[in-house]
């Protein structure tokens, strides 16, 4: 309570009597006394609700319009304002920047909702505390004075009005720290999302209610009833034009809309409803650049956007982990009334940019990593230490432990050991321990591992020219394997495969003048027919080696062959890893279904007319038997598998993708490749791909401190218990999500604990101990929990259960789920954390404002959306894709960044602000570039300037494009280079190489690029954004009554 | 009976027949009192320096169960142009290209010096020879290097246009392909799992493709008959396959230590006969397997790979205590009736310390007619002078050696043919002349013999059929007519026809005439075969005994001695030598096991049953040259088949 307390009530309880309780702990002006409704925690506190009713409904009666579309404003606002929280000097400019765009187009509706809606703003910014600023630059309208009057003894004097906010959390979090330093991170945010409460009603939802015979729960919430009924005149008109004016939505509202007289006048502003890229800019305005330092317990990280700096300072960076909040709640049944997932979304490998410390190494001898006794969890900073240094407990299960003798260290007067900051498992939230032989399989030391390149020969491959380009290709990529850090050479051996429906292995040994073939017909029952000179290191065998890649193309240049085979490759491949005893990784380039009589023979199952019924599950489910038991064998011999596949038709990419799924493999489809024409992006792919930083072997374990544990595991991985998470490889780019339940309750005191450990093989064949450690808080106010949420990790969690769910249920119920339990979420947040309100109104958290449009994305998916024009491989594909990612990862796919070229400012070097993906953004005579992570759209205006085509396409206009482009070229001029330093740009922070489509406005290719529009409605089906947020809101509704 | 001596020595040269009784008792009765058996060492191809071949069809006797063709013995008449089979009396007319013969104008094949005659004929193209190697690479080091010489060696010795393939195995079985350039490939199987011929054919990509479905595809370039890819004119590939040889590496999965190496034999060889038998099948072939080790893995296998079990003793034998014999036997033995029937060989050269499982695979070289080389190291002149003698050339300069040959017999009708042991094959085929009565490979007149050579020796057994009350009138002759078929060396096809008649004589009135045309050497080595043939399928002491009781029979019927006084024990001199040679015989390594292994066993029968007469005999009775200085060795026990 403490903490809503701290953030939200504090406008509140100045300007109700009711509240008036809690002033003290408060210093904001009392001239903002009917905002009340933006604060409270009614659950908390019996008597203050009624008093918050009171004066939701005084206000409302003061000023009729605060519902409205004000609501909206004041979001867009608000993010602003949460923006520039700490230093006043940005937040003029930001603050300046949006009432332009927003209130314009408000204008018209009338004056008085107008007027509120700058109410509404300006009463939300003094809430903040630190907003006031804002005010008086907003002003356009004289009702808007007055208020901004209160702020300036705020704004005045920030650091200081802060400064009594900040006073309540101490006691929670026990670090004053954070009201001091006005550069934290954390503390505005904070702030910023406790007012986050920001009520942010549905326009519809508004109207719909007030106009219709009021809501019985809105009605009995209100204690007067004249308050609605002074609406109508006043509101009933625009609101009911805007339904008028979206026959769109009929399904949300259809009572409201009938009784909603007067004409249509306006439609709906589309700016006015929660906008990711604004909360995107708002966060990078707030921290780009900044250091992150993880010293607090359970403080919440930039958003995955924005580009900051991470010291680690005990905690792991949230490169690492992120969570989907940052406050557990401390006892389960919190957990299950707000049905907030409590997970955190693991990357171990993820690449640490260069401006951040590596990892550190710590050898603790043959003895190994110091454990706990009971728990194992490995040394690390929730240690501590007593009786003089002697021992020390765990903070994870709380037992005591002898500190051996050569690990004592003496402590000093606050009751540290002396050594703290020279080791780093006691002063870091990551690091790296050496393993000793105990950690290893057979107690024998690992053998570096190898790559195996696998390369379909069948007439599609050959004919696609894919076989030519990748040998020609191999030769330079070898030169480049990766190799441990420091090491000169690389450690990697690699062996080569072709195959039909038979297999060609190939004795590459360096002692011989031409490379062997030996052909494995006998697919039945595979075995590795050589074992010497089959895996051979690079620099050794490289005349060889390229003697063969010179020759396989033309070994099968003329081949009739059509039919290939699958498992026995990938079986060929992790016999001949066993066979040499290491770990390693497949390079699988296949062309088709397996049809060829073998082990794992597919037919096809593509059965469009499953679609929409209860058996569409069935076309995600892999087939079993051969590949269950393949990927498990795979997965106990580290046989990690990358599957990149040149389709032409079906080929049960959820079949053939399962094996790579639970080997920590990748799975990359090239639909109809043509050398020429795709032979770029693929290669691209593959370079990512290989020279990527990826461990072997791995074994991950996550600890938890006391009171919750682990529970379910999400990502490409396999687990043959409960606990241990097995991955034949892991690279920089796949995580892992981690779901925790409570198993008792929580402390408030000792917070949460994560440890990750990943027992892993390095490239240079290391064995290895990574472990990351991460503190979190913990409430008994949900409040808290909704603070500290973080939408872009609940977005991870949700698609991943979503998509691991879709083989299970009918794709209707998964969906069903999605939507309830967003709507649960919010509901919950409504009911016990937000100021009491009008039922109509919507009302976000701060922290999860933009859920529902990542959740309405994730719904209109291709893997989630029933549709028969989408490919049940690319469905397929999508979902593999989507179960191994990363939050960013999955931000960027459930939201691509849409940025708009025809006005791009040449001497800047950043790339330009996004734009909300809708269809409204786009215009004729622009230009616009749309990335998700997979794919680039390049899309051109029909009327795009002339002068641009030609700068970067060479041709004089927009009608000599030619459709099939794929590439832009080279040219030497500043606008060609500009866009191709923006892409390159783009392309760098991708994990996959993305595919670039030229997109003409009108044209037949625009559809894929119209799918990405993820606030419109969907191509294939799905909400728009709006008609979604509507949806939601009568969700919430119906729940909350 | 000097005349008796040079009949046989004779008939010997001219028709390399030895019979035990050159008389042969009219009757059933009789011949079984005789105790040895009317039978004959038979050598087909032996060596004729004075019998050139004769360049056209044979006549064959028109009667459909007879066949037999036109001989010496025949009755003919020149002017009607017609002759009477001796063997059915069926009366044929001669073909028109006989219609030139008279008296003094007789072909060849009348003359009764042409009692052994050869035919060339024309049957289909002339397929060439086609030798397979297959290695073993599970040796050390030294041994292998010496065995690749020796088979780069080998290519020089075979014919330019002979058709050579290359198999090695170890733990996996590899198939080289030799008409590749650039890349060298072999087609590679698994140890341990038996796949049948059509698997194997299938695996190679021998197998005519299916029709091609798809349209819009590009043909698949017609594939220049595809066995060509694994079997190579050793003129074309002479390079190739002397590099790939070179480049052979001892089997490179590790061996751990107290095991023996994986050594897939059984299957390497199945992939042998089947490669083959798709590819080249009733083609004169040799497979030619060189193994260092017994066969440790996969059907077939002797003794498994742990050093601590030895490979089975012929105590354990006798205790039923090896463990794959019986099954290795039978896989081999099924795998050698295949290759038989296909008409190719399998030869095995052994060289190891221990044993390498002949034993269990002397059925291959058995059944086909191949080789079997034993030695100690393939680093040894042994090994490297009989395999060069393999390929030793006849004084035409043409290969010792004759393919895919198959033996038929005719008798006339008081005898039936019973049997025959030595390198071949049944070929299940039931005539009016074929006994009921089996001794060795029966029931059948006409037997596979894969691969023979001039010395390639078969014993033959009959049986008069005659009752005793209806014997064979006085002066009648009985007549045998041996019919070979086989690819000559040179591709040709060649039939070789060897007809012989003896006289019956009355066993009551005649009996010193019958005892005086015994031919003791022939009858001891032909019942030295018939024991040992008994010894591979039964205990030795049964097989001793048995001996035993027909020298007491023989004895009895022939000695001349007073009761109870053995020193008035006497036996004409037609028979003195026989009960020395069968005391030799009780003792020879080929029916006692004592102090030899089961492979040595096997090697030594397997030698017994093929060589001809002079050769049997000196391994039943070793001979003891001395040398001094003042003279030539000389033999100090004397051996009338030296002497």
């Amino acid at each position: 309570m403490s903490q809503q307390g701290y953030v939200a009530t504090p406008p509140l309880s100045q300007a109700q009597p009711g509240v008036s309780g809690y002033p003290p702990a408060f210093g904001v002006p009392p001239s903002q006394a009917h905002f009340g409704h933006y604060g409270s925690t009614p659950q908390s506190h019996p008597s203050p609700p009624t008093a918050v009713f009171k004066s939701a409904a005084s206000s409302g009666s003061s000023m009729p319009a605060p519902p409205g579309p004000g609501q909206f404003v004041t979001n867009g606002l608000h993010n602003g304002v949460s923006a520039h929280g700490f230093p006043p000097l940005t937040s003029a400019p930001s603050g300046s920047a949006y009432p332009p765009t927003s209130y314009p187009r408000l204008a018209p509706s009338s004056a008085s909702t107008q007027q509120l809606a700058n109410q509404m703003s300006a009463m939300q910014m003094s809430g903040y505390g630190h907003g006031p600023l804002q005010g008086p630059q907003l002003t356009t309208s004289s009702v808007a004075q007055p208020i901004s009057q209160p702020p300036p003894p705020a704004s005045g004097c920030p650091l200081t009005a802060q400064a009594p906010q900040m006073g309540p959390p101490p006691p929670v979090s026990g670090q004053p720290l954070m009201s001091q330093s006005p550069q934290m991170g954390p503390p505005p945010m904070g702030v910023s999302s406790a007012m986050g409460t920001t009520a942010t009603a549905s326009p519809m939802g508004m109207p719909g209610s007030f106009s219709g015979p009021l809501p019985s729960p809105g009605s009995s919430g209100f204690q007067q009833p004249p308050g609605p009924q002074g609406f109508p005149p006043q509101q009933a008109g625009p609101y009911a034009g805007q339904m008028g004016g979206q026959p769109g939505f009929p399904g949300v509202f259809p009572p409201g809309a009938a009784q909603m007289a007067g004409p249509p006048q306006k439609k709906l502003d589309p700016d006015s409803i929660p906008s990711t890229t604004q909360v995107i800019e708002d966060d990078q305005v707030k921290r780009r650049g900044q250091v992150y330092a993880t010293n607090l317990r359970g403080q919440v990280p930039p958003l995955v956007t924005t580009d900051f700096v991470v010291q680690d300072q005990g905690n792991a960076s949230p490169r690492f982990m992120r969570c989907t909040t940052y406050s557990f709640p401390c006892t389960s049944d919190l957990a299950k009334q707000c049905q907030v997932p409590l997970a955190t979304v693991i990357k171990p490998f993820a690449v640490v940019p260069k401006n951040e410390t590596p990892l550190y190494t710590v050898d603790h001898g043959e003895a190994g990593p110091i454990r706990c006794n009971r728990c194992k969890a490995y040394m690390c900073p929730f240690m501590h230490f007593i009786d003089g240094g002697r021992r020390y407990q765990c903070g994870f299960c709380n037992c005591i432990n002898e500190v051996p003798p050569f690990y004592f260290q003496h402590l000093d007067h606050m009751g540290r050991r002396v050594d703290v900051y020279q080791r780093p498992e006691l002063s870091l939230g990551s690091y790296e321990f050496i393993a000793t032989l105990e950690y290893c399989k057979d107690k024998k030391p690992p053998n570096p591992p190898a790559f195996i390149f696998m390369i379909d020969v069948s007439y599609s491959n050959i004919k696609s020219g894919l076989v030519r380009l990748l040998c020609s290709e191999l030769k330079t990529l070898l030169e480049r394997l990766p190799r441990e850090e420091g090491a000169e050479t690389s450690a990697v051996r690699v062996g080569f495969v072709t195959y039909n429906k038979i297999l060609h292995f190939y004795n590459v040994k360096s002692a011989l003048a031409q490379p062997q073939m030996m052909v494995v017909s006998d697919v039945a029952e595979m075995f590795v027919p050589l074992l010497d000179g089959f895996l051979v290191n690079f620099q050794e065998s490289r005349s060889v080696i390229n003697n063969l890649l010179d020759q396989i193309p033309d070994m099968f240049a003329d081949t009739g062959e059509s039919e290939t085979v699958f498992t026995p490759v990938v079986q060929a491949g992790m016999e001949a890893l066993k066979a040499a005893e290491c770990s390693g990784k497949l390079f699988i380039f296949h062309s088709s279904i397996p049809t060829a009589e073998a082990p794992g023979k597919l037919k096809n199952r593509d059965d469009r007319k499953l679609i929409n019924t209860e058996k569409e599950k069935t076309l995600f489910q892999p087939v079993k038997g051969v590949y269950e038991e393949l990927s498990k064998e795979c997965v106990s011999n580290s046989c990690c598998v990358d599957l990149f596949l040149f389709p032409s038709q079906y080929t049960d990419v959820a079949t053939m993708g399962s094996i790579c799924l639970h080997t920590g493999g990748s799975v990359y489809k090239y639909s109809n490749f043509q050398a020429q024409v795709d032979g770029d992006h693929f290669l691209r792919d593959l370079r990512k791909d290989m020279e990527k930083p990826i461990g072997f072997d791995a074994t991950m374990r996550v600890r938890t401190s006391t009171g919750f544990r682990a529970t379910d595991f999400f990502g490409a991985i396999y687990m043959s218990n409960t606990t241990d998470v097995e991955m034949a490889a892991v690279d920089c780019h796949k995580a892992v999500t981690v779901e925790f339940k409570h198993d008792d309750k929580l402390s408030e005191d000792t917070g949460a604990l994560i440890q990750c450990a990943l027992l892993y093989t390095s490239i240079g064949g290391q064995r290895r101990l990574r472990i990351h450690n991460l503190s979190l808080n913990c409430s008994s106010q949900l409040a808290d929990l909704y603070k500290s949420c973080e939408t872009d990790a609940l977005v991870n969690f949700f698609a991943k259960s979503a998509y691991r769910e879709m083989v299970n249920q009918p794709l209707k119920t998964v969906r069903e789920i999605l939507v309830r339990q967003t709507a649960h979420m919010l509901a919950c947040y409504r009911k016990n954390c937000a100021s009491p309100s009008a039922v109509s109104q919507l009302i976000l958290p701060d922290t999860m404002k933009v859920l529902p449009v990542y959740m309405n994305s994730l719904l209109k998916s291709a893997a989630l959306v029933g549709s028969a024009d989408l490919s049940t491989d690319d469905r397929a594909h999508h979902r593999l894709l989507v179960t191994g990612m990363g939050v960013e990862e999955t931000q960027a796919l459930f939201y691509p960044r849409l940025v708009p070229l025809h006005n791009i400012d040449m001497s800047s070097e950043a790339v330009p602000a996004a734009l909300r993906c809708s269809e409204e953004r786009l215009s004729d005579a622009g230009v616009f570039l749309l990335e998700n992570g997979f794919q680039i759209f390049l899309w051109l205006g029909q009327a795009c300037p002339p002068e641009f085509i030609q700068s970067v396409f060479n041709v004089p206009s927009f009608a000599h494009l030619s459709p099939d482009m794929t590439s832009i070229p080279e040219l030497d001029n500043a606008m060609s280079k500009k866009l191709r330093s923006v892409i390159e740009h783009m392309s760098g922070q991708r994990s996959q190489a993305m595919k670039l489509f030229i997109v003409k406005q009108k044209d037949r290719s625009e559809v894929p690029f119209r799918q990405q529009l993820v606030e419109d409605k969907g191509l294939h089906g799905g909400a728009s954004y709006m008609d979604f947020l509507c949806c939601i809101h009568r969700e919430i509704r119906q729940l909350l009554t | 009976m000097a005349t008796f001596q040079e009949f046989i020595q004779q008939n010997e040269d001219r028709d390399g027949v030895r019979f035990s009784w050159n008389l042969w008792p009219s009757s059933r009765l009789e011949a079984t009192r005789l105790v040895v058996p009317v039978s004959c060492l038979f050598t087909p191809l032996k060596e004729r320096l004075d019998l050139p071949p004769v360049q056209y069809e044979p006549v064959l006797c028109g009667r459909a169960n007879c066949r037999a063709i036109l001989n010496p013995l025949c009755q003919v008449d020149f002017r009607a142009k017609i002759w009477a089979c001796n063997f059915c009396f069926q009366r044929n007319p001669f073909p028109p290209t006989y219609a030139g013969i008279s008296e003094v104008n007789q072909p060849a094949e009348l003359m009764p010096q042409f009692s052994t005659i050869e035919y060339i004929v024309q049957r289909g193209p002339p397929t060439p020879l086609i030798f397979l190697y297959v290695v073993d690479i599970c040796l050390e080091e030294e041994d292998l290097q010496a065995l690749k010489e020796s088979l780069q060696m080998s290519l020089s010795l075979l014919p330019p246009n002979a058709l050579v393939g290359l198999i090695t195995f170890g733990r996996m079985v590899q198939v080289h392909e030799l008409s590749c350039e650039g890349i060298s490939k072999s087609y590679v199987f698994r140890g341990t799992k038996d796949l049948s011929s059509k698997q194997i054919q299938e695996m190679l990509g021998l197998m005519k493709p299916a029709p091609a479905g798809q349209p819009g595809r590009p043909p698949a370039p017609q594939e220049v008959q595809p066995s060509c890819r694994f079997l190579q004119p050793v003129h074309k590939v002479d390079m190739n396959l002397t590099d790939l040889l070179g480049e052979l590496q001892r089997d490179p999965w590790p061996v751990p230590q107290g095991k023996r190496p994986l050594r897939s034999t059984g299957i390497a060889l199945s992939i042998a006969v089947g490669l083959l038998e798709g590819t080249f099948p009733n083609t004169g072939a040799r497979v030619m397997l060189f193994t260092g080790g017994p066969p440790t893995q996969g059907p077939g296998m002797v003794v498994g790979d742990e050093l601590k079990t030895p490979i089975r003793s012929w105590h354990d034998i006798q205790k039923d205590n090896a463990r794959h014999l019986k099954k290795a036997t039978k896989y081999y033995e099924a795998l050698a009736n295949r290759a038989a029937m296909n008409g190719h060989c399998i030869d095995i050269y052994a060289c190891a310390l221990d044993q390498t499982g002949l034993l269990e695979m002397k059925c291959c070289s058995n059944l086909t007619g191949g080789h079997i080389v034993m030695g100690d190291s393939f680093n040894t002149s042994l090994f490297k002078q009989t395999f060069q003698r393999v390929f030793s050339k006849d004084y035409n300069n043409e290969f010792r050696m004759a393919f895919g040959a198959t033996l038929e017999v005719k008798t006339t009708r008081e005898l039936k043919v019973c049997g025959a042991i030595g390198p071949c094959i049944s070929m299940n085929s039931k005539g009016p002349c074929v006994s009921e009565n089996e001794m060795g490979v029966g029931a059948t007149s006409q037997w596979k013999v894969c691969c023979l050579n001039p010395s390639a020796t078969l014993a033959m057994y009959f049986e008069v059929v005659n009752q005793h009350n209806a014997p064979v009138p006085q002066g009648g002759r009985g007549a045998i007519q041996f019919v070979t078929q086989y690819q000559h060396s040179n591709t040709q096809r060649r039939i070789r026809v060897t007809t012989v008649a003896r006289n019956w004589a009355d066993a009551q009135s005649q009996i010193q005439h019958i005892e005086s045309s015994f031919d003791q050497e022939a009858s001891a080595v032909l019942m030295a075969r018939l024991g040992v043939f008994r010894a591979e399928s039964e205990e030795g002491p049964d097989v001793l005994r048995w001996l035993d009781r027909q020298l007491i029979r023989l004895c009895q019927k022939f000695g001349q001695f007073n009761k109870d006084d053995p020193a008035s024990f006497r036996l004409s001199e037609s028979l003195s030598l026989y009960p020395q040679f069968m005391f030799h015989l009780r003792r020879s390594p080929f029916l006692q096991v004592f102090n030899n292994s089961p492979d040595e066993s096997s090697y030594y029968r397997h030698h017994f049953m093929r060589q001809d007469l002079t050769q049997s005999l000196i391994m039943i009775q070793p001979i003891l040259y001395s040398y001094s200085f003042y003279g030539p060795p000389e033999v100090r026990f004397y051996t009338p088949s030296v002497a």
